[in-house]
């Protein structure tokens, strides 16, 4: 189980290209990003056992492909592609291994989905304690990037719940690791983009709740700084906080949000608690207004899904937020609270045929306020502006490859057109130099737009030297590989 | 509006049409792979459009008539270039031949060339579109193929086959979002009309190429290089078989 000694790879190894034996066609597929801004074809191995995987480590070998990792395929670019490559697609791998209801700890398979995983525990009173906005990630892929909540300036990122996994190599060791065995490797693995190998079992520590609800505190901010304000004042005593920002408030109004607290209820304040813990209780209703299935809303949305129309639902929003929702307290199911955006499946089709990208950056708490000000101005100016701002309070963790700030992050959905793909790059330039500037990060599940230069501005040349020295360990042949890893490390990682 | 093509192979990209067409593919910003059996034709085609910012094309000597190699490098170059959308088969000899040549290692070379190879090539391609449900696959046939005539017998059937061909891999994979182009371009001033004498409406390779490229980018089937050809031959194909008889053209 031990780590080997680091080996250089060979000259050899970083001249010759590899050479290229035929696959059979029925495996090529295109494969997607998931905010539709690229796609590739690549050759897709779904395998079911380590086994399987080991065979596809070896197929790519003989016949001189590379390897991209892929969970759910939920990052927003390309994390998970690979043109004309192999996918490892381990959603198939979705067995849940061990599962403790006294203890909360489970295990299971990389193809586990936060849905899977919150489906199977609740009802004996466990949740997730960290879970992304949707609720499609795999445990894998959740890893791989070291997903956050909007409670990660509580309860960090998923990593740090994390007792243990077992990463398959591409030469073939499995390592176990946890903090106290393999610990550096542990802390490079997750958040690790799904270089060093294949998490192919993990094992977490899941969060005791009492009741199926949270309570849920909604007030509005009429602008930026109000919103930072009462979120500082918040953190000490909130379980999650998020807002919504509408960017395109302009002048006094300038980033005027919707914010939500929630807080776990402590235990006895539920009276039902088996109840409000079933699977069903938790479910999102199939039809809004109990007429419209959901899966035919986003054609609703649609015909909004322009600059004028996203003005309109932004002030609908904001104005119905500060007036009637304002200063509300609800109870709310976890998985309605936590999943609002798979409440309407398909949602991203409203940015159909072009796609959009998500730019989130993450700054420190003192430099947030004028950056992300800043940002909005900039986007405003160059008429391009996000559909949706979304913003978490954030604090550090001690992973290699974090994206995390003692601060806060602020996350825009940008639509993308044919004719404007080139002003959005050139505007996400303009946004990255604020963002350095301001000492922040990136986060590569998110990123589309990011360059080399950039990278190793923010992550530190000696970060990455570490990472590499990890990278000649895990994977001396550098089978694993990403588009995203080309464009930001190249392909000789 | 045309689709324009981020990545493509044209086979038969030594010299004529196929070069244009790169040459042409490359200036809207296509990487391109170019194929063809004389290496240093491909290279000095190469070093003309690369730079030293960006690779935009890539050469790979092939004979078509090596049909075994063909489903490795197809491949190897669609890992190269990083997709596939487009695929021009550009491929094609016309030998000389007499009114009263029987010349069986011509003929068979024409029909290795011009018809084995695109099957070769193109099945690979239609394999590929197929899955991955897009892409265009565009054939340099002519308008030989319209009918069997006097001078050309086998050149004639070549491109009768290859028109078949074409047709019928449009009815296989178009119904999956491929497309296929057939082109049947009449003379062109390339290296294969060059000592052919004065031929009827012959165009330069510059137009030939581009309006080969307008077409398929624009989703068309069936293209005449120029399109007037289309009406000529329209009534070429009705001119009954006995009057054909006696006609030498
Ligand atoms: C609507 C929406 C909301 C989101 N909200 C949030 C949020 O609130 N917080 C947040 O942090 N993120 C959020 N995300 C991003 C998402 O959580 C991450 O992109 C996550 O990594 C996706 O997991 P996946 O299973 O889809 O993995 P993929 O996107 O397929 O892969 C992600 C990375 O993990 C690697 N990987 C996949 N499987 C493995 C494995 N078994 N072993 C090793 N590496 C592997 C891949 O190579 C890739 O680098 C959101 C995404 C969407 C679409
Ligand atoms: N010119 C016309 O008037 C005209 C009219 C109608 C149709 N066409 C058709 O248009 C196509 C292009 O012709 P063109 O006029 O551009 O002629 P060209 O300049 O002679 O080009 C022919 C191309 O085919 C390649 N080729 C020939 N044999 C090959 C082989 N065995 N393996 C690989 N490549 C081979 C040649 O490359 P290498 O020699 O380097 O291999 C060259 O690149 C042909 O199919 C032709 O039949 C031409």
């Amino acid at each position: 189980m031990a780590v080997r000694p680091l080996t250089p790879p060979t000259s050899e190894q970083e001249t010759t290209s590899p050479k290229i034996l035929p696959l059979s066609w029925d495996r090529l597929e295109r494969v997607g990003a998931w905010g539709m801004n690229t796609s590739v074809c690549a050759f897709v191995y779904r395998p079911t056992t380590i086994e399987g995987i080991r065979e596809v480590f070896e197929i790519a070998r003989t016949h001189g492909r590379r390897v991209a990792l892929r969970g759910s395929g939920c990052s927003y670019g390309d994390a998970s592609l690979l043109a004309e490559n192999i996918s490892l697609d381990l959603t198939r791998m979705n067995r849940i291994l061990a599962w403790n209801p006294e203890t909360g700890v489970i295990k299971a398979e990389p193809g586990v989905t936060i849905r899977n995983l919150w489906q199977y525990v609740i009802e004996d009173g466990w949740w997730s304690p960290v879970v992304s906005g949707t609720m499609v990630v795999s445990l894998g892929g959740a890893l791989g990037m070291n997903i956050h909540g909007k409670n990660n300036f509580r309860v960090g990122p998923i990593g740090n719940h994390v007792l243990e996994f077992e990463l398959l190599t591409p030469k073939g060791d499995i390592l176990r690791c946890s903090r106290t065995e393999n610990a550096e490797l542990f802390h490079t693995a997750i958040g690790g983009f799904g270089m060093l190998g294949c998490f192919v079992s993990i094992t977490l520590q899941l969060k005791k709740v009492y009741s199926g609800h949270l309570s849920v505190y909604a007030f509005a901010t009429p602008d930026l700084s109000t919103l930072f304000r009462e979120f500082e004042a918040r953190m000490e005593t909130a379980d999650y906080l998020v807002a919504w920002v509408d960017c395109f408030a302009k002048g006094k109004a300038l980033g005027r949000s919707l914010a939500h607290q929630a807080d776990y209820l402590p235990k006895g304040v539920d009276p039902i608690p088996a109840q409000t813990l079933r699977v069903s209780k938790q479910e999102l209703p199939e039809t809004l207004f109990g007429v419209i299935p959901k899966s035919l809303m986003w054609r609703f949305i649609k015909p909004f899904s322009n600059n004028w129309g996203m003005r309109l639902i932004n002030w609908a929003k904001y104005t119905q937020g500060s007036t009637l929702g304002n200063h509300k307290t609800v109870r709310q199911a976890h998985a309605a609270f936590a999943f609002l955006l798979d409440y309407v499946p398909n949602w991203k089709f409203v940015y159909k045929p072009g796609g959009l990208i998500q730019y989130q950056s993450f700054v420190p708490e003192a430099t947030a306020e004028a950056c992300f000000t800043a940002q909005i101005e900039a986007c405003q100016k160059a008429g391009i502006v996000p559909f949706l701002g979304v913003f978490k309070r954030h604090r550090k963790d001690d992973f290699l490859m974090s994206h995390a700030v003692d601060g806060y992050s602020f996350a825009l959905d940008i639509p993308l057109t044919a004719k404007n793909r080139a002003r959005v790059w050139e505007l996400a330039k303009e946004l990255n130099r604020l963002v350095i500037a301001a000492g922040g990060r990136f986060y590569f599940a998110k990123d589309s737009t990011l360059d080399s230069q950039t990278a190793h501005a923010y992550l530190g040349e000696a970060a990455i030297a570490q990472f590499r020295r990890w990278k000649q360990t895990c994977d001396p042949e550098n089978l694993l590989q990403t588009d995203l890893s080309r464009r930001l490390f190249g392909d000789n990682f | 509006m045309p689709s324009r093509w981020k990545t493509a192979i044209v086979v038969g990209a030594s010299s004529g049409m196929g070069e244009e067409i790169a040459r042409q593919l490359v200036v809207q910003g296509c990487k391109v792979a170019l194929v063809a059996r004389r290496a240093e034709e491909l290279n000095r085609i190469a070093q003309s459009l690369n730079t030293a910012q960006e690779k935009k094309v890539f050469t790979y000597p092939h004979d078509v008539g090596d049909y075994t190699q063909v489903p490795a490098l197809f491949q190897q170059i669609t890992h190269d270039i990083g997709g596939l959308d487009a695929i021009i088969y550009a491929a094609g000899v016309m030998p000389s031949v007499q009114p009263n040549e029987y010349n069986f290692e011509k003929d068979r070379k024409m029909i290795e060339v011009n018809v084995l190879g695109a099957i070769a090539w193109l099945n690979e391609a239609a394999q590929r579109f197929g899955q991955s449900q897009g892409g265009t696959i565009v054939g340099i046939s002519s308008v030989a193929g319209e009918r069997g005539r006097y001078p050309q017998p086998v050149y004639c059937t070549s491109k009768a086959a290859l028109n078949t061909y074409l047709e019928a891999l449009r009815n296989r994979v178009g119904r999956y979002g491929v497309k296929v182009v057939t082109v049947k371009p009449g003379p062109v001033d390339t290296p294969m009309t060059k000592g052919l004498g004065k031929l009827p409406l012959l165009i330069p390779v510059d137009r030939a190429a581009r309006e080969i490229i307008n077409a398929s980018q624009s989703g068309k089937k069936n293209v005449f290089v120029p399109g007037i050809w289309r009406w000529i031959f329209l009534i070429i194909r009705n001119i009954p078989s006995f009057v054909f008889q006696k006609l030498k053209f």
